[in-house]
C-alpha cells in the first residue's frame, strides 16, 4: 500500500517509466488520460492495492516498488475488460503481464506468489512432455505453494476424477527434442 | 469442409467432455477435423506472465507445423485460441520479436511465414455453417429450454474479438437456431476468474458466484460455454460457491456443442454429459427427455 506520508521526488524511480516504455505494448502508456474507465471495468479492481488506472498514474510518477510489489499485478486474470474500452487503446493486460515478468526478475513477488509458482510449474511440465500434464501440475503446485490448501483442494480433485476427468498419466507429444532445442535456443538469446 | 485442429491440453483432461461432443456433432454439421500431428501446449496465461519470447516460441511451432496445409487452423480453447493468435499479432507488428522468434524455431528446423489463420471451433460453427443446416439436423424441440450463453472473457476481447466484447450475439444465434430460448442476462462475457481459481480461490469463486446467480435470476436451466477453463469454474467449483456463500445452484454448465447434440437427439453418455460435476436434472432433464 502507499503511505500516506509524503513522497519526495528524489526518492521516486525516474528510470522506471523508461523501462516501460521500451516493453512492447509500453509506450501507449503515455497517452492515459486517467479516465478510469479501466478500473470501472475490473471485476477484481475491489480488492487490488491500486485498481488499473492508479497503476497507471504510478508508473508514470515513479513509484517502482509500489507497482512492482502489489497485488494487482498478480490480481489481474487477462479478462481484458479494461483494453477493450480504454479509450486510449492502451493494451493495459500487456502492461500487466510485463510488470509481472518484472516483478519476477527483480524478486518482488509478494501477495501473489502463488501465481508466479503456479507459472513456474507449468513451464516445468512443458519442458518435460511438451504439454500441461493437469494432474501432475495440480500436485506439485500443492506441494510447492498451498500445502495448507490440500485439504480444501481434495473435494475438487476427487469430484474431477470420479468423472473421470484426470488421467493418472500424461499425455507425450513425439517429438519433444524438437521443442526442447526451440526452448534452448530462447535461453540462449536470452542469457538463462 | 476440411480444418487443421489444434486441440489443446486441457481436451484430453479436464475437458474430455467437450471432446466427446466434439467428435460426436461435427461431422453432422459437415466439419472435418485433422488434428495437427504433434502439436506442443500453447503457452498459456501461466507462461506469458514467465517468459513471453518463450511463450510465443512455443507457440509459433504449432504456427509452423501448420504451415504444411494450406487451411485455417481451429480449437476449442478460449485461452489457446487468444494466446495462438497473439503469437500471430506480436510477430506481425513487432519485428523484433518476428526475428527471435524465427531463430528460435530455425534452430528446431522449423520455418514460419505467418499465414496460418487460427480460429475458435464456435466461430467455425457459427459462420461457416449455414444456419438451415445446423437446424436441419435438430430433432428434438428444445423450445421449453432456457439457456443462457456465457461467452467469457477472451474470445470477444481486443483485435482478435469474434463479436461485440460488450453484448455479444452468435451464441445467442446459435441456441436460437437449434430450436431452444436464450436468457437475456447482464453477466455474460464477465470474467470468471480463469487460473485465480487456483491461486486465488475465494476472489474467484466471488465471480463465479455472480455469474451464476443472474443465469438463475433470468430463469436459466442451464449455462453454456466455449472455453475449458470457464466450464471447470464454474461447474466443478459451484458446490464450492454454494457453501462459501450459502447459495442452492444448481445450475449444469455445459459445452456449445454438448447443446447442439442434446437438439439433435444424441444420448447425455454420447456427449460427456455423464461427466459434468453438475449433472443434468430436475426441470432441464424432464425437457430433454419429454422433447
Ligand atoms: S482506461 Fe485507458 S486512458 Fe483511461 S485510465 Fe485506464 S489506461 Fe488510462
Ligand atoms: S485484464 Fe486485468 S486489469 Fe484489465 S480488467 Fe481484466 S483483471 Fe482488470
Amino acid at each position: 500500500m502507499l503511505e500516506k506520508e509524503v513522497v519526495y521526488e528524489a526518492t521516486l524511480d525516474h528510470d522506471f517509466l523508461d523501462e516501460i516504455y521500451s516493453l512492447p505494448g509500453g509506450k501507449e502508456v503515455k497517452r492515459c488520460i486517467q479516465c478510469g474507465t479501466c478500473s470501472g471495468s475490473c471485476p477484481q479492481g475491489a480488492v487490488m492495492d491500486h485498481a488499473p488506472r492508479k497503476i497507471f498514474s504510478l508508473i508514470r510518477a515513479g513509484f517502482r516498488n509500489e507497482v512492482l510489489g502489489s497485488n494487482t499485478i498478480w490480481f489481474c486474470s487477462s479478462c481484458y475488460s479494461c483494453a477493450v474500452r480504454c479509450p486510449k487503446e492502451i493494451k493495459i493486460t500487456d502492461v500487466m503481464y510485463a510488470l509481472k515478468r518484472l516483478a519476477i526478475k527483480e524478486g518482488k513477488v509478494t501477495e501473489g506468489r502463488k501465481s508466479a509458482v503456479l507459472s513456474r510449474n507449468f513451464i516445468k511440465m512443458v519442458n518435460k512432455y511438451g504439454r500441461n500434464h493437469e494432474t501432475e501440475l495440480m500436485t506439485r503446485y500443492i506441494i510447492e505453494a498451498d500445502l495448507l490448501n490440500a485439504f480444501n483442494f481434495a473435494p475438487v480433485g476427487l469430484k474431477l476424477f470420479s468423472n473421470g476427468r484426470l488421467p493418472i498419466l500424461p499425455h507425450k507429444m513425439k517429438n519433444v527434442d524438437q521443442l526442447r532445442k526451440i526452448i534452448r535456443k530462447v535461453d540462449e538469446m536470452e542469457g538463462i | 469442409m476440411k480444418y487443421t485442429y489444434y486441440p489443446g491440453c486441457s481436451v484430453s483432461a479436464t475437458a474430455n467432455l467437450y471432446q466427446e461432443s466434439i467428435d460426436s456433432v461435427l461431422p453432422g454439421l459437415g466439419i472435418e477435423l485433422e488434428e495437427l500431428d504433434d502439436w506442443n501446449c500453447c503457452g498459456a496465461t501461466a507462461y506469458m506472465s514467465v517468459r513471453e519470447l518463450l511463450s510465443f516460441a512455443i507457440s509459433a511451432r504449432n504456427l509452423a507445423l501448420a504451415e504444411k496445409y494450406h487451411r485455417d487452423m481451429v480449437t476449442p480453447c478460449s485461452a489457446c485460441y487468444l494466446v495462438l493468435n497473439k503469437t500471430n499479432r506480436y510477430c506481425e507488428e513487432y519485428p523484433d520479436i518476428r526475428k527471435k522468434v524465427g531463430q528460435a524455431l530455425e534452430a528446431g528446423g522449423l520455418n514460419y511465414s505467418g499465414n496460418i489463420k487460427v480460429r475458435h471451433l464456435l466461430d467455425v460453427v457459427v459462420n461457416d455453417v449455414e444456419k438451415e443446416k445446423i437446424a436441419g439436423t435438430v430433432k428434438k424441440d428444445l423450445s421449453a429450454l432456457k439457456v443462457a450463453p456465457y461467452y467469457g472473457c477472451q474470445i470477444v476481447r481486443p483485435e482478435i474479438g469474434l463479436d461485440d466484447p460488450d453484448d455479444p450475439q452468435i451464441m445467442d444465434e446459435l441456441i436460437r437456431s437449434v430450436g431452444a430460448t436464450c436468457v437475456d442476462y447482464s453477466m455474460k462475457t464477465k470474467c470468471c476468474g480463469a487460473s485465480l481459481m487456483g491461486t486465488d480461490e475465494k476472489k474467484a469463486l466471488h465471480l463465479c458466484k455472480e455469474i451464476l446467480a443472474d443465469a438463475e435470476r433470468n430463469e436459466a436451466h442451464c449455462i453454456i460455454t466455449v472455453c475449458p477453463l470457464c466450464q471447470m469454474n464454474l461447474d466443478i467449483y459451484q458446490s464450492k460457491v454454494n457453501s462459501l456463500f450459502g447459495t442452492k445452484f444448481r445450475i449444469p454448465v455445459i459445452y456449445f456443442t454438448q447443446l447442439i447434440g442434446l437438439a439433435q437427439g444424441k444420448s447425455m453418455k454420447e456427449l460427456g454429459l455423464g461427466r459434468l460435476g453438475v449433472k443434468i436434472s430436475g426441470e432441464m432433464k424432464k425437457i430433454i427427455e419429454g422433447a
